[in-house]
Protein backbone atom coordinates (compact mmCIF):
# COMPACT_ATOMS: atom_id res chain seq x y z
CA UNK A 1 0.00 0.00 0.00
CA UNK A 2 1.14 3.54 -0.88
CA UNK A 3 1.07 6.06 1.61
CA UNK A 4 -1.54 7.96 -0.25
CA UNK A 5 -3.66 4.90 0.29
CA UNK A 6 -3.58 5.23 3.98
CA UNK A 7 -4.59 9.07 4.07
CA UNK A 8 -7.39 8.02 1.86
CA UNK A 9 -8.21 5.58 4.65
CA UNK A 10 -9.19 7.83 7.60
CA UNK A 11 -12.49 9.35 6.60
CA UNK A 12 -14.57 6.12 8.25
CA UNK A 13 -17.89 6.84 7.64
CA UNK A 14 -18.34 10.08 5.47
CA UNK A 15 -21.25 11.74 6.36
CA UNK A 16 -24.17 12.15 3.81
CA UNK A 17 -27.56 13.85 3.33
CA UNK A 18 -30.43 11.49 2.66
CA UNK A 19 -33.18 12.45 0.16
CA UNK A 20 -35.49 13.69 2.52
CA UNK A 21 -32.45 15.90 4.03
CA UNK A 22 -31.35 17.36 0.88
CA UNK A 23 -35.14 18.66 0.12
CA UNK A 24 -35.72 20.24 3.76
CA UNK A 25 -32.25 22.03 3.30
CA UNK A 26 -32.32 22.79 -0.20
CA UNK A 27 -32.46 26.68 0.21
CA UNK A 28 -29.23 26.01 1.99
CA UNK A 29 -27.58 23.81 -0.81
CA UNK A 30 -28.48 26.06 -3.52
CA UNK A 31 -26.05 28.72 -2.07
CA UNK A 32 -22.50 28.28 -2.77
CA UNK A 33 -21.42 29.98 1.08
CA UNK A 34 -23.21 26.50 2.58
CA UNK A 35 -23.89 24.03 -0.08
CA UNK A 36 -23.49 20.76 0.08
CA UNK A 37 -20.31 20.96 1.84
CA UNK A 38 -21.21 23.57 4.53
CA UNK A 39 -24.74 21.27 5.19
CA UNK A 40 -22.46 18.67 6.06
CA UNK A 41 -20.49 20.16 8.27
CA UNK A 42 -23.69 21.63 9.91
CA UNK A 43 -24.77 18.34 10.49
CA UNK A 44 -21.53 16.95 12.07
CA UNK A 45 -21.35 20.13 13.77
CA UNK A 46 -21.51 19.75 17.93
CA UNK A 47 -23.24 22.68 19.67
CA UNK A 48 -23.89 23.39 23.73
CA UNK A 49 -26.86 25.43 24.31
CA UNK A 50 -27.22 26.27 27.89
CA UNK A 51 -30.22 27.66 29.03
CA UNK A 52 -33.68 27.52 27.25
CA UNK A 53 -35.25 30.59 28.25
CA UNK A 54 -35.39 34.25 26.28
CA UNK A 55 -32.25 33.55 24.64
CA UNK A 56 -32.23 29.91 24.10
CA UNK A 57 -35.75 29.80 22.36
CA UNK A 58 -35.00 31.47 19.41
CA UNK A 59 -31.22 29.70 19.14
CA UNK A 60 -32.95 26.01 20.03
CA UNK A 61 -35.10 26.28 17.24
CA UNK A 62 -33.16 27.60 14.61
CA UNK A 63 -30.17 26.18 15.43
CA UNK A 64 -32.08 22.74 14.73
CA UNK A 65 -33.89 23.99 11.41
CA UNK A 66 -30.64 25.02 10.35
CA UNK A 67 -29.40 21.29 10.58
CA UNK A 68 -27.39 21.23 13.63
CA UNK A 69 -26.25 17.71 14.14
CA UNK A 70 -25.87 17.72 17.70
CA UNK A 71 -27.46 20.00 20.10
CA UNK A 72 -26.79 19.75 23.56
CA UNK A 73 -29.31 21.37 26.05
CA UNK A 74 -28.84 22.10 29.56
CA UNK A 75 -31.82 23.56 31.55
CA UNK A 76 -33.72 22.23 35.00
CA UNK A 77 -36.24 24.84 34.68
CA UNK A 78 -40.21 24.42 34.64
CA UNK A 79 -42.15 26.50 32.25
CA UNK A 80 -44.62 29.57 34.01
CA UNK A 81 -46.55 31.66 32.34
CA UNK A 82 -44.17 34.45 32.61
CA UNK A 83 -41.86 32.65 29.91
CA UNK A 84 -44.40 32.92 27.21
CA UNK A 85 -44.38 36.59 26.73
CA UNK A 86 -40.50 35.95 25.08
CA UNK A 87 -39.76 32.24 24.86
CA UNK A 88 -41.14 31.06 22.35
CA UNK A 89 -39.73 27.83 22.58
CA UNK A 90 -42.19 26.61 24.95
CA UNK A 91 -45.86 27.36 24.14
CA UNK A 92 -49.53 27.79 27.06
CA UNK A 93 -49.44 23.59 26.81
CA UNK A 94 -46.49 23.87 28.01
CA UNK A 95 -47.01 25.60 31.36
CA UNK A 96 -45.33 23.24 34.07
CA UNK A 97 -43.51 20.90 32.34
CA UNK A 98 -39.31 21.17 32.43
CA UNK A 99 -38.36 23.58 29.63
CA UNK A 100 -35.74 20.93 28.83
CA UNK A 101 -38.47 18.17 27.65
CA UNK A 102 -40.85 21.45 26.26
CA UNK A 103 -37.89 22.92 24.28
CA UNK A 104 -36.42 19.54 22.86
CA UNK A 105 -40.00 18.78 21.62
CA UNK A 106 -39.99 21.86 19.90
CA UNK A 107 -37.09 21.24 18.39
CA UNK A 108 -37.46 17.72 17.32
CA UNK A 109 -40.83 19.46 15.54
CA UNK A 110 -39.05 21.89 13.97
CA UNK A 111 -36.29 18.98 13.02
CA UNK A 112 -36.69 15.57 13.26
CA UNK A 113 -33.00 14.73 11.78
CA UNK A 114 -30.95 16.55 14.71
CA UNK A 115 -29.71 14.45 17.83
CA UNK A 116 -30.94 16.83 21.01
CA UNK A 117 -28.55 15.85 24.06
CA UNK A 118 -30.39 16.76 27.36
CA UNK A 119 -29.04 17.85 31.02
CA UNK A 120 -31.39 18.41 33.53
CA UNK A 121 -28.46 19.83 35.43
CA UNK A 122 -27.80 23.59 36.88
CA UNK A 123 -24.21 23.93 35.25
CA UNK A 124 -22.00 24.09 37.94
CA UNK A 125 -17.81 24.20 38.28
CA UNK A 126 -17.92 20.39 39.12
CA UNK A 127 -19.58 19.21 35.80
CA UNK A 128 -19.11 22.24 33.36
CA UNK A 129 -15.75 20.90 31.83
CA UNK A 130 -17.48 17.00 31.35
CA UNK A 131 -20.25 18.67 29.89
CA UNK A 132 -18.55 21.07 27.00
CA UNK A 133 -15.76 19.09 26.31
CA UNK A 134 -17.98 17.30 23.89
CA UNK A 135 -19.03 19.97 22.59
CA UNK A 136 -17.35 22.48 19.12
CA UNK A 137 -19.03 25.07 20.28
CA UNK A 138 -20.86 26.82 23.28
CA UNK A 139 -23.45 29.38 23.45
CA UNK A 140 -24.31 30.46 26.83
CA UNK A 141 -28.05 31.48 26.83
CA UNK A 142 -28.60 32.17 30.57
CA UNK A 143 -27.25 35.62 31.10
CA UNK A 144 -26.32 35.32 34.72
CA UNK A 145 -23.45 36.57 35.93
CA UNK A 146 -21.91 33.66 37.53
CA UNK A 147 -23.02 30.82 34.61
CA UNK A 148 -21.03 33.59 32.46
CA UNK A 149 -18.25 33.71 34.51
CA UNK A 150 -18.35 30.05 35.04
CA UNK A 151 -18.57 29.65 30.85
CA UNK A 152 -16.13 31.80 30.08
CA UNK A 153 -13.30 30.24 32.18
CA UNK A 154 -14.62 26.80 30.94
CA UNK A 155 -14.36 27.55 27.10
CA UNK A 156 -11.32 29.46 27.34
CA UNK A 157 -9.73 26.69 29.53
CA UNK A 158 -11.49 23.89 26.67
CA UNK A 159 -10.25 26.30 23.78
CA UNK A 160 -13.89 26.46 22.78
CA UNK A 161 -15.74 29.62 21.13
CA UNK A 162 -18.33 30.66 23.40
CA UNK A 163 -21.22 32.75 21.78
CA UNK A 164 -22.34 35.87 23.77
CA UNK A 165 -25.38 37.55 24.30
CA UNK A 166 -27.14 39.65 26.93
CA UNK A 167 -29.95 41.81 27.59
CA UNK A 168 -31.36 44.27 29.38
CA UNK A 169 -35.20 45.96 28.79
CA UNK A 170 -34.64 47.42 25.28
CA UNK A 171 -30.83 47.13 24.88
CA UNK A 172 -28.92 44.19 24.29
CA UNK A 173 -24.89 42.97 23.64
CA UNK A 174 -23.82 40.18 21.37
CA UNK A 175 -20.24 38.96 20.51
CA UNK A 176 -17.97 36.05 20.05
CA UNK A 177 -15.62 35.50 23.05
CA UNK A 178 -12.81 33.12 23.13
CA UNK A 179 -12.08 32.13 19.51
CA UNK A 180 -8.61 31.80 18.51
CA UNK A 181 -6.34 33.98 20.65
CA UNK A 182 -9.60 36.58 20.59
CA UNK A 183 -10.61 38.52 23.63
CA UNK A 184 -12.93 36.39 26.76
CA UNK A 185 -15.44 37.99 28.95
CA UNK A 186 -12.97 39.03 31.43
CA UNK A 187 -10.76 41.00 28.63
CA UNK A 188 -14.28 43.14 28.77
CA UNK A 189 -15.39 42.87 32.28
CA UNK A 190 -12.84 41.90 34.69
CA UNK A 191 -15.40 41.45 37.50
CA UNK A 192 -19.47 41.03 37.83
CA UNK A 193 -21.15 44.17 39.51
CA UNK A 194 -21.73 43.54 43.51
CA UNK A 195 -25.67 41.40 43.52
CA UNK A 196 -28.76 43.64 43.40
CA UNK A 197 -26.97 46.62 41.44
CA UNK A 198 -27.99 45.53 38.03
CA UNK A 199 -31.51 44.27 37.82
CA UNK A 200 -32.75 41.26 36.53
CA UNK A 201 -35.49 41.22 33.49
CA UNK A 202 -37.60 39.81 36.45
CA UNK A 203 -37.08 43.15 38.11
CA UNK A 204 -36.43 45.65 35.33
CA UNK A 205 -38.41 43.43 32.59
CA UNK A 206 -37.86 42.82 29.14
CA UNK A 207 -39.04 43.60 25.28
CA UNK A 208 -40.56 40.48 24.59
CA UNK A 209 -39.28 40.92 21.26
CA UNK A 210 -35.66 41.24 22.26
CA UNK A 211 -34.18 38.16 23.82
CA UNK A 212 -35.26 37.11 19.63
CA UNK A 213 -33.33 39.91 18.21
CA UNK A 214 -29.76 38.92 20.66
CA UNK A 215 -30.15 34.97 20.43
CA UNK A 216 -30.78 34.98 16.51
CA UNK A 217 -27.59 37.48 16.36
CA UNK A 218 -25.60 34.46 18.32
CA UNK A 219 -27.32 31.42 16.58
CA UNK A 220 -25.81 33.77 12.95
CA UNK A 221 -22.92 33.64 14.49
CA UNK A 222 -22.93 29.98 15.95
CA UNK A 223 -23.61 28.89 12.29
CA UNK A 224 -20.78 31.05 10.36
CA UNK A 225 -18.47 29.80 12.81
CA UNK A 226 -19.35 26.56 12.02
CA UNK A 227 -19.50 27.06 8.18
CA UNK A 228 -16.22 28.96 8.54
CA UNK A 229 -17.96 31.88 6.33
CA UNK A 230 -18.05 35.37 6.55
CA UNK A 231 -16.69 37.92 9.44
CA UNK A 232 -17.09 36.60 12.67
CA UNK A 233 -18.28 39.07 15.59
CA UNK A 234 -14.89 38.72 17.24
CA UNK A 235 -12.92 41.64 18.64
CA UNK A 236 -16.04 43.71 18.21
CA UNK A 237 -19.07 43.94 20.42
CA UNK A 238 -22.40 44.64 18.78
CA UNK A 239 -25.11 46.82 20.69
CA UNK A 240 -28.56 46.62 19.80
CA UNK A 241 -31.14 49.18 21.42
CA UNK A 242 -34.55 48.48 20.21
CA UNK A 243 -36.43 51.94 21.32
CA UNK A 244 -33.86 53.94 18.90
CA UNK A 245 -33.23 50.97 16.38
CA UNK A 246 -29.61 51.12 16.03
CA UNK A 247 -27.09 48.43 15.60
CA UNK A 248 -23.58 50.05 17.05
CA UNK A 249 -20.08 48.14 17.48
CA UNK A 250 -17.37 48.80 19.70
CA UNK A 251 -13.71 47.54 19.69
CA UNK A 252 -12.91 44.77 22.24
CA UNK A 253 -9.76 43.39 22.56
CA UNK A 254 -8.10 40.68 24.25
CA UNK A 255 -6.77 42.19 27.52
CA UNK A 256 -3.07 41.05 27.84
CA UNK A 257 -3.75 40.83 31.86
CA UNK A 258 -6.35 38.83 31.68
CA UNK A 259 -6.62 36.27 34.62
CA UNK A 260 -7.42 33.78 32.56
CA UNK A 261 -6.50 34.73 28.69
CA UNK A 262 -4.05 36.76 29.00
CA UNK A 263 0.08 36.62 28.89
CA UNK A 264 0.50 35.16 32.07
CA UNK A 265 -3.14 33.51 34.05
CA UNK A 266 -3.49 32.97 37.00
CA UNK A 267 -6.79 31.20 36.26
CA UNK A 268 -6.21 27.90 35.47
CA UNK A 269 -9.13 25.49 37.28
CA UNK A 270 -12.77 26.82 37.42
CA UNK A 271 -13.22 28.46 40.49
CA UNK A 272 -16.83 29.19 42.66
CA UNK A 273 -18.82 31.67 40.35
CA UNK A 274 -21.34 32.25 43.04
CA UNK A 275 -19.13 33.53 45.52
CA UNK A 276 -17.03 35.21 42.82
CA UNK A 277 -20.41 37.09 41.89
CA UNK A 278 -21.12 37.61 45.71
CA UNK A 279 -23.91 35.45 45.16
CA UNK A 280 -25.17 33.06 48.11
CA UNK A 281 -25.16 29.93 47.65
CA UNK A 282 -27.87 28.62 49.46
CA UNK A 283 -30.85 30.35 50.95
CA UNK A 284 -33.37 30.84 48.01
CA UNK A 285 -35.57 32.52 50.24
CA UNK A 286 -34.61 35.97 51.09
CA UNK A 287 -32.91 35.81 54.70
CA UNK A 288 -35.83 37.07 57.16
CA UNK A 289 -34.76 39.85 58.94
CA UNK A 290 -36.15 39.98 62.53
CA UNK A 291 -38.98 41.65 62.68
CA UNK A 292 -40.30 41.01 59.12
CA UNK A 293 -43.72 40.11 59.31
CA UNK A 294 -46.32 38.09 56.70
CA UNK A 295 -48.78 39.27 54.68
CA UNK A 296 -51.49 37.51 57.11
CA UNK A 297 -50.04 39.56 59.79
CA UNK A 298 -50.62 42.95 57.85
CA UNK A 299 -54.16 42.04 56.64
CA UNK A 300 -54.72 41.53 60.14
CA UNK A 301 -53.05 44.64 61.29
CA UNK A 302 -55.28 46.38 58.95
CA UNK A 303 -58.49 44.60 59.99
CA UNK A 304 -57.74 45.47 63.57
CA UNK A 305 -57.44 49.27 62.17
CA UNK A 306 -53.66 49.16 64.43
CA UNK A 307 -52.22 52.47 63.93
CA UNK A 308 -49.64 52.16 61.43
CA UNK A 309 -48.20 53.03 57.91
CA UNK A 310 -47.94 51.14 54.76
CA UNK A 311 -45.38 52.25 52.19
CA UNK A 312 -45.86 50.83 48.77
CA UNK A 313 -41.47 50.97 47.02
CA UNK A 314 -42.62 50.22 43.78
CA UNK A 315 -42.77 51.95 40.77
CA UNK A 316 -45.75 54.05 39.66
CA UNK A 317 -46.33 51.44 36.78
CA UNK A 318 -46.16 48.69 38.96
CA UNK A 319 -48.48 50.08 41.21
CA UNK A 320 -50.82 50.17 37.89
CA UNK A 321 -50.84 46.35 38.01
CA UNK A 322 -51.58 45.55 41.10
CA UNK A 323 -51.98 47.44 44.70
CA UNK A 324 -52.62 46.49 48.36
CA UNK A 325 -55.70 49.58 48.96
CA UNK A 326 -53.96 50.58 52.01
CA UNK A 327 -50.45 51.21 50.80
CA UNK A 328 -49.17 55.03 49.92
CA UNK A 329 -46.45 54.96 47.33
CA UNK A 330 -43.20 56.12 47.40
CA UNK A 331 -41.25 54.57 44.45
CA UNK A 332 -37.61 53.33 46.08
CA UNK A 333 -35.38 55.68 44.25
CA UNK A 334 -37.53 58.62 45.83
CA UNK A 335 -37.50 58.20 49.17
CA UNK A 336 -34.17 59.27 50.22
CA UNK A 337 -35.94 62.64 49.18
CA UNK A 338 -39.21 62.06 50.47
CA UNK A 339 -38.14 60.70 54.52
CA UNK A 340 -40.38 64.07 55.15
CA UNK A 341 -43.56 62.86 54.42
CA UNK A 342 -42.69 59.83 57.38
CA UNK A 343 -43.03 60.47 60.77
CA UNK A 344 -40.27 58.29 62.78
CA UNK A 345 -42.30 58.26 65.80
CA UNK A 346 -45.14 55.91 63.43
CA UNK A 347 -44.69 52.17 62.95
CA UNK A 348 -44.03 51.23 59.64
CA UNK A 349 -44.54 48.75 57.11
CA UNK A 350 -42.41 48.62 53.61
CA UNK A 351 -43.50 46.40 50.67
CA UNK A 352 -42.68 45.90 47.32
CA UNK A 353 -43.36 43.39 44.82
CA UNK A 354 -41.38 40.35 46.74
CA UNK A 355 -39.65 41.94 49.25
CA UNK A 356 -36.29 42.62 48.02
CA UNK A 357 -36.49 46.29 47.66
CA UNK A 358 -38.56 47.24 50.65
CA UNK A 359 -36.50 45.62 52.99
CA UNK A 360 -33.72 47.84 50.97
CA UNK A 361 -36.05 50.45 52.16
CA UNK A 362 -36.53 49.36 55.47
CA UNK A 363 -32.62 49.58 55.70
CA UNK A 364 -32.69 53.19 54.51
CA UNK A 365 -35.09 53.98 57.22
CA UNK A 366 -33.40 52.63 59.67
CA UNK A 367 -29.84 54.25 58.86
CA UNK A 368 -32.16 56.99 58.80
CA UNK A 369 -33.27 56.83 62.50
CA UNK A 370 -36.19 55.01 62.07
CA UNK A 371 -37.03 52.51 64.54
CA UNK A 372 -40.22 51.02 63.87
CA UNK A 373 -39.74 50.08 60.59
CA UNK A 374 -40.76 46.50 59.30
CA UNK A 375 -40.58 44.36 55.94
CA UNK A 376 -43.66 42.78 54.79
CA UNK A 377 -41.94 39.39 53.55
CA UNK A 378 -42.67 38.23 49.89
CA UNK A 379 -44.20 41.43 48.97
CA UNK A 380 -47.47 41.40 46.82
CA UNK A 381 -46.43 38.35 45.50
CA UNK A 382 -47.36 37.08 49.25
CA UNK A 383 -50.76 38.78 49.73
CA UNK A 384 -51.91 37.87 46.08
CA UNK A 385 -50.46 33.96 47.36
CA UNK A 386 -51.74 33.99 51.04
CA UNK A 387 -54.71 37.45 51.74
CA UNK A 388 -56.52 38.25 48.22
CA UNK A 389 -56.24 36.19 45.22
CA UNK A 390 -58.02 38.67 43.28
CA UNK A 391 -54.64 41.05 43.20
CA UNK A 392 -52.80 39.60 40.14
CA UNK A 393 -49.24 38.65 40.40
CA UNK A 394 -46.90 39.65 38.04
CA UNK B 1 -19.29 69.59 23.27
CA UNK B 2 -18.35 66.04 23.53
CA UNK B 3 -21.89 63.36 23.48
CA UNK B 4 -22.60 61.18 26.41
CA UNK B 5 -24.30 58.11 25.54
CA UNK B 6 -26.46 56.81 29.11
CA UNK B 7 -27.18 52.93 28.82
CA UNK B 8 -30.64 52.07 29.51
CA UNK B 9 -29.55 50.89 33.50
CA UNK B 10 -28.59 54.11 34.24
CA UNK B 11 -30.88 56.69 33.04
CA UNK B 12 -32.45 56.28 36.46
CA UNK B 13 -29.59 58.65 37.49
CA UNK B 14 -29.60 61.60 34.24
CA UNK B 15 -33.33 62.42 35.13
CA UNK B 16 -33.70 59.71 32.22
CA UNK B 17 -32.02 61.66 29.56
CA UNK B 18 -30.60 58.82 26.94
CA UNK B 19 -27.82 61.51 25.86
CA UNK B 20 -25.84 64.30 27.96
CA UNK B 21 -24.04 66.28 25.86
CA UNK B 22 -21.21 68.61 28.05
CA UNK B 23 -17.47 70.48 27.27
CA UNK B 24 -14.40 69.13 28.39
CA UNK B 25 -10.51 68.27 27.12
CA UNK B 26 -10.18 65.34 28.18
CA UNK B 27 -12.36 61.84 29.13
CA UNK B 28 -12.05 62.14 32.76
CA UNK B 29 -12.79 66.25 32.62
CA UNK B 30 -15.81 64.99 30.09
CA UNK B 31 -17.25 62.44 32.90
CA UNK B 32 -16.25 64.78 35.91
CA UNK B 33 -18.96 67.14 34.26
CA UNK B 34 -20.87 64.43 34.10
CA UNK B 35 -21.02 63.51 37.72
CA UNK B 36 -21.35 67.03 38.66
CA UNK B 37 -24.78 67.59 36.74
CA UNK B 38 -25.71 63.99 38.30
CA UNK B 39 -24.16 63.11 40.92
CA UNK B 40 -26.13 60.43 41.94
CA UNK B 41 -24.55 58.83 38.67
CA UNK B 42 -21.07 59.39 40.21
CA UNK B 43 -21.18 55.74 42.91
CA UNK B 44 -22.66 53.40 39.93
CA UNK B 45 -19.30 54.96 37.86
CA UNK B 46 -16.29 55.02 40.10
CA UNK B 47 -15.15 53.55 43.15
CA UNK B 48 -14.52 55.04 46.50
CA UNK B 49 -10.84 55.04 45.57
CA UNK B 50 -12.14 56.92 41.55
CA UNK B 51 -11.41 54.04 39.92
CA UNK B 52 -13.80 53.52 37.31
CA UNK B 53 -15.88 50.58 38.43
CA UNK B 54 -14.53 46.62 36.49
CA UNK B 55 -18.14 46.66 35.45
CA UNK B 56 -18.17 49.72 33.79
CA UNK B 57 -16.29 50.81 30.45
CA UNK B 58 -15.84 53.70 28.62
CA UNK B 59 -15.68 54.38 24.74
CA UNK B 60 -14.07 56.62 22.78
CA UNK B 61 -15.93 56.76 19.63
CA UNK B 62 -15.62 52.87 19.15
CA UNK B 63 -12.37 52.69 21.42
CA UNK B 64 -11.95 51.40 24.84
CA UNK B 65 -10.49 54.11 26.86
CA UNK B 66 -8.36 51.60 28.65
CA UNK B 67 -6.79 51.03 25.25
CA UNK B 68 -6.00 55.11 25.11
CA UNK B 69 -5.16 57.18 27.36
CA UNK B 70 -7.87 56.36 30.15
CA UNK B 71 -8.96 59.91 32.12
CA UNK B 72 -6.35 61.65 30.39
CA UNK B 73 -7.28 60.52 26.99
CA UNK B 74 -8.12 63.84 24.91
CA UNK B 75 -11.79 64.63 23.40
CA UNK B 76 -12.56 66.66 20.76
CA UNK B 77 -15.68 68.13 19.72
CA UNK B 78 -18.27 66.23 18.35
CA UNK B 79 -16.44 62.76 19.73
CA UNK B 80 -19.19 60.47 21.19
CA UNK B 81 -18.23 58.69 24.31
CA UNK B 82 -20.55 55.71 25.28
CA UNK B 83 -20.73 54.40 28.77
CA UNK B 84 -21.34 50.46 28.54
CA UNK B 85 -22.20 48.57 32.02
CA UNK B 86 -22.26 44.48 32.23
CA UNK B 87 -25.88 43.49 31.68
CA UNK B 88 -27.62 40.18 33.06
CA UNK B 89 -30.99 39.77 32.17
CA UNK B 90 -31.53 36.23 33.27
CA UNK B 91 -31.93 35.35 37.05
CA UNK B 92 -29.54 33.89 38.91
CA UNK B 93 -30.35 30.77 40.17
CA UNK B 94 -29.05 30.45 44.16
CA UNK B 95 -30.20 26.94 44.48
CA UNK B 96 -27.12 25.07 44.19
Amino acid sequence: MSATDTTIDTPVAAPTLSKDEILRYSRHLIMPEVGMEGQLKLKQAKVLLIGTGGLGAPLGMYLAAAGIGRIGLVDFDVVDHTNLQRQIIHGTKDVGRKKLDSAADTMQDINPFVQIDKYEVALTSENALDILRDYDIVIDGTDNFPTRYLVNDACVLLGKPNVYGSIFRFEGQATVFAYEGGPCYRCLYPEPPPPGLVPSCAEGGVLGILPGMIGIVQATEAVKLILGKGEPLVGRLLLYDALAMRFRELKLRRNPECPVCGDHPTIHQLIDYYQFCGVPRQAEEPVAAAGDLTAAEVKAKIDRADDFVLIDVREPHEYQIAKIGYAKLIPLGELPKRLNELNTADEIVMHCKSGVRSAKAVDLLKQSGFKKVRNLKGGILAWSDTVDPSVPKY
Amino acid sequence: MAKILIPTPLRQYTDKKDTVELGGATVGEVLSALTSEHPDLRRHLYTDEGKLRSFVNVYLNDEDIRYLNRDSTPVATNDTLTIVPSIAGGITDVSH
